[in-house]
């Protein structure tokens, strides 16, 4: 039993960092002998290397009427590629204990492995079968679509799902970033094998494409790796453009009924771009609104103070075309209207007198200070690099986070407090939360 | 409820493979070649392991009490994990949130957690404040004060806590029902988090009674991993702990102890939110603490070969060649003081029945008792296992949770370090008897969770 601090139901985008603990670790810029270029960091404690990658183009390619495509593809790379049968993949893989992992998400497919030093070869090498000649074979496609969709039905009665499905649905009607990666029942359902292909076709290219590797490797041997992984994917890829979008239903809350002891409660607005100048000032504030720590403003005026909760956080997403401020939190049915009132209550306080010199600077010393933690394993590190590159932060970027939060003045955390919580909150709650109703349709 | 190395760096396909994740759990080891662990005792009985790791100026601080559900005094039960919660609520020398603060201020991370035998506590920091956090928790191992000001509220957390757990997910409420089933004498029976009606009444006297009975330097161990020499940490740890007295009446965990179990059981859960079927069963088997030499080794490796990913034995059968579930697996948790359980599942197809599903588990099950496994299956599980005895190295959450987890449960900083080479030594033959002796029917409970399409009443798990 954890003391946990969030409960939502969304993965949350890797946060940002930058720390004491970066000096002493050396990013190169490696470029492969093919042209492709990587972020490598070289260290020697562990025998293992890992590897993070991205491509650009993840759930949004999906057809709307498809939803869930490049969710299923990623799921089906590992069984079956090249002239390899899934059953002979996957003792490659476990032969030599290679870990291989795809994931999709809204605007980015996933990727990373991590292997020990001296399989090194064997872990490319299926890694490029699975990105440059996954079979979709019948047998497999059927199967794992199955096991998606017994997932999707159970999501239809878990109050997660349907608090944060509604709530993504109704900020962003028809627009990709309001479909959940996963798709629903009936969109997964008509995903052909030529659908997978296609996606895979435009997706999985050279271009946008980012690399991060670390481990026990010089730069000449992970050059030939990444070309060993890559090299024979296309040169461009061919992606469908993805509208710039803002959340919708400010002020509007929705109630889904469903008969749970514990009613789960979803609330956000507009964010803040990862580009935006306001960007530190707002993730300062919203650490100190609901960020992971036991002593945020949410925490202890729903959890500590009254006992309404056992976990509530609050988060910022951002993605390539929107970005939000999302919370969410879990309270019984008849308190539910209490924590609500907290909640919003709390946010208007925020918005309008923004945190407090103190707050400021605790937040300031906590976000520096725990940006080493975030980097203490190899595949953290690897996965942290990649969403540095995404992001387009600058290979310096850990060097200099720690200015970048210093330089935040009271001043701006108060005025990015008013952009991020003043503007009304969109709230879903799943169960049966007593006396509250939808409203402002 | 500990981490093992079998599907820590696994990821999850779809949701039943959590149940799998629920059900594997920890190994009494790993045995890292690279990192040379130390083990110190303090004068005041407080064992300290050190685990070095220079890769990043951050340590991991772990403090485990030797204490859990399973301690706790019948019609008390979730008082374990209460007090694990009360715990961050202050002392006379750092009122509450002192510490969480001092915590947060220096950018670190803390949680804590329970088990049925342990209660743990734990900061991640930068290097030069690990001193700093043990004078915040040798402190509160003896000087916790609460009030009913802060006990209410906090009562009221963990019966949310159980809300989000238990009672709002049917699979959690049948593997409470399957553990209650299973154990007919012994405390891990009952659930970690607690009996409702019994959490409703915890007082802050049955909170501090328990503390005073268990939470004690001769009572704990501490693991840190991290950038830190192990003489240093010794150092800080008996200018810190070292000057808590030993308690002088802890007494040794001896909780009631199951018969032989007799009856084949089964259970059907039905709930109205269910829209996948589920089969659960689990067998009581020994932990590492209680098997023979090689025994619990053999488990771990059959749990692999039967029931961990996509080439297991249950996965191909069920899912791949025979159509009849969507998913299937197995795990073995050998972290555990007294018997442990081992765990099988299967979610089955749209038209296949349960009754169906289970016939198929069974044949799966028979067919390993009746031939064994091949010498390849043995060495691919083998491989895949130690392996993953040097990806924990990359993570210290995971390396002192190991230990951690390894020390409150009967085993030895040796048993750890020496469990590559132990799981090297199981032959096809161990695995094929240890299937045969311990996968009977009669030491198992098989559980059905079904669609539950009877007119609703309120109903709380």
């Amino acid at each position: 039993m954890t003391r946990h601090l969030a409960c939502s139901a969304l993965g949350i985008v890797a946060l940002l960092a930058g720390a004491p603990a970066a000096s002493a670790m050396q990013i190169e810029k490696i470029i492969s002998p093919s042209g492709i270029e990587a972020w490598l960091v070289r260290e020697q404690a562990v025998p293992l290397v890992s590897l993070s990658f991205a491509f650009h183009g993840g759930s949004t390619q999906d057809d709307p009427d498809k939803s869930g495509t490049a969710n299923l593809a990623a799921d089906l790379l590992d069984e079956g590629a090249g002239d390899l049968d899934g059953k002979t993949y996957h003792e490659r893989l476990e032969n030599n204990a290679i870990e291989h992992n795809f994931q999709v998400a809204r605007d980015n497919f996933h990727g990373s492995l991590q292997t020990l030093n001296e399989h090194r070869d064997e872990a490319f090498d299926l890694l490029r079968l699975a990105l440059s000649a996954p079979r979709f074979e019948t047998e497999a496609v059927e199967r794992v679509r199955g096991q998606i969709l017994s997932s999707l039905r159970r999501d239809t009665t878990n109050p997660n799902s349907l608090a944060s499905r509604r709530w993504w649905e109704a900020a962003f009607p028809g627009h990709p970033y309001g479909r959940d990666s996963k798709g629903a029942p009936e969109s997964v359902a008509r995903i052909t094998a030529d659908d997978l292909r296609d996606y895979v076709r435009r997706a999985f290219a050279r271009s946008e494409l980012v690399v991060s590797i670390v481990g026990d490797i010089d730069a000449k041997a992970a050059g030939a790796l990444i070309d060993r992984a890559f090299v024979g994917l296309p040169a461009k890829n061919d992606l469908k453009p993805v509208a710039i979008a803002t959340p919708t239903g400010l002020g509007r809350r929705i109630v889904i009924d469903l008969d749970v002891p514990q009613a789960v409660v979803d609330f956000g607005g507009p964010g803040l771009a990862r580009s935006d100048p306001d960007f530190i000032a707002g993730y300062i504030d919203n650490h100190i609104m609901g960020g992971g720590t036991f002593s945020s403003r949410l925490y202890r005026e729903v959890r500590e103070n009254r006992g309404l909760a056992y976990g509530i956080s609050d988060n910022l997403i951002w993605f390539k075309r929107a970005a939000v401020v999302f919370g969410s939190t879990a309270t019984s049915g008849d308190r539910t209207a209490e924590a609500l009132e907290i909640i919003e209550r709390e946010t208007k306080r925020m918005a309008e007198s923004g945190p407090t010199a103190v707050e400021l600077l605790e937040a300031k010393s906590f976000l520096k200070g725990t940006y080493a933690l975030s980097l203490d394993s190899s595949a953290k590190i690897a996965a942290q690099l990649t969403q540095i590159q995404i992001d387009n932060l600058g290979i310096d970027y850990i060097d200099r986070r720690g200015a970048l939060i210093d330089a935040v003045t009271l001043e701006d955390a108060k005025r990015v407090a008013k952009r991020l919580y003043g503007g009304g909150m969109l709230v879903t709650v799943a169960g049966r939360p007593k006396g509250l109703a939808s409203s402002g349709e | 409820m500990s981490l093992g190395p079998s599907w820590y760096f696994r990821s999850c396909r779809s949701a039943a493979a959590i149940i799998a994740a629920a059900l594997v759990a920890g190994t009494a080891g790993a045995a890292p070649s690279g990192a040379p662990v130390s083990d110190f005792t303090l004068a005041n009985g407080l064992e300290l392991v050190v685990i070095p790791d220079h890769r990043a100026p951050v340590v991991t601080h772990m403090i485990w009490y030797k204490v859990g559900a399973a301690d706790e005094t019948p019609g008390k039960s979730g008082l374990a994990h209460f007090l694990e919660h009360l715990m961050f609520k202050g002392t006379a020398k750092n009122p509450t949130g002192h510490f969480s603060h001092a915590v947060a201020t220096i950018g670190g991370q803390e949680n804590a957690f329970t088990s049925n035998d342990y209660t743990a506590f734990y900061q991640r920091v930068p290097a030069e404040q690990l001193k700093t956090v043990m004078d915040f928790e040798a402190d509160r191992m003896t000087g916790l004060q609460l009030t009913d000001k802060v006990v209410l509220p906090e009562r009221d957390v963990i019966l949310e806590e159980q809300s989000q757990r238990i009672a709002n997910n049917p699979r959690a409420r049948l593997s409470v029902q399957i553990d209650a089933a299973l154990y007919l004498n012994h405390p891990y029976g009952k659930p970690t988090i607690g009996w409702r009606h019994e959490m409703e009444q915890l007082s802050r006297d049955d909170a501090i009674g328990f503390y005073r009975r268990f939470y004690a330097p001769n009572d704990a161990v501490v693991v840190i991993a991290g950038d830190i020499e192990p003489n240093e940490a010794l150092k800080f740890a008996e200018d810190t702990y070292g000057k808590v007295p030993r308690h002088a009446n802890i007494m040794p965990r001896q909780r009631p102890q199951e018969p032989t179990p007799v009856a084949v059981r089964s259970l059907t859960l039905a709930d109205p939110r269910v829209e996948q079927p589920l089969l659960q069963r689990a067998y009581l088997v020994p932990s590492f603490a209680t098997a023979k030499p090689s025994q619990s080794e053999a488990l771990e490796v059959l749990a692999h070969i039967l029931g961990n990913g996509s080439n297991s034995r249950l996965y191909r059968a069920l899912v791949v060649d025979k159509h009849v579930a969507v998913m299937a697996g197995a795990g073995y948790d050998s972290s555990a003081l007294d018997l442990s359980k081992f765990g099988v599942f299967g979610a089955p197809r749209p038209g296949v029945t349960l009754p169906q599903l289970e016939s198929e588990v069974d044949a799966v099950i028979a067919d390993v008792i009746a031939h064994g496994v091949t010498s390849e299956e043995l060495e691919r599980a083998k491989s895949r296992m130690i392996a993953d005895a040097v990806y924990a190295q990359d993570n210290q959450v995971s390396m002192a949770r190991w230990y951690g987890a390894a020390l409150t449960t009967g085993a030895t900083v040796n048993d750890v370090r020496q469990w590559p080479e132990r799981i090297r030594t199981v032959t096809a033959e161990a695995v094929q008897e240890a299937t045969r002796t311990w996968l009977d029917k009669r030491r198992s409970v098989t559980g059905y969770l079904i669609k539950d399409v009877s007119p609703q009443v309120e109903k709380k798990s």
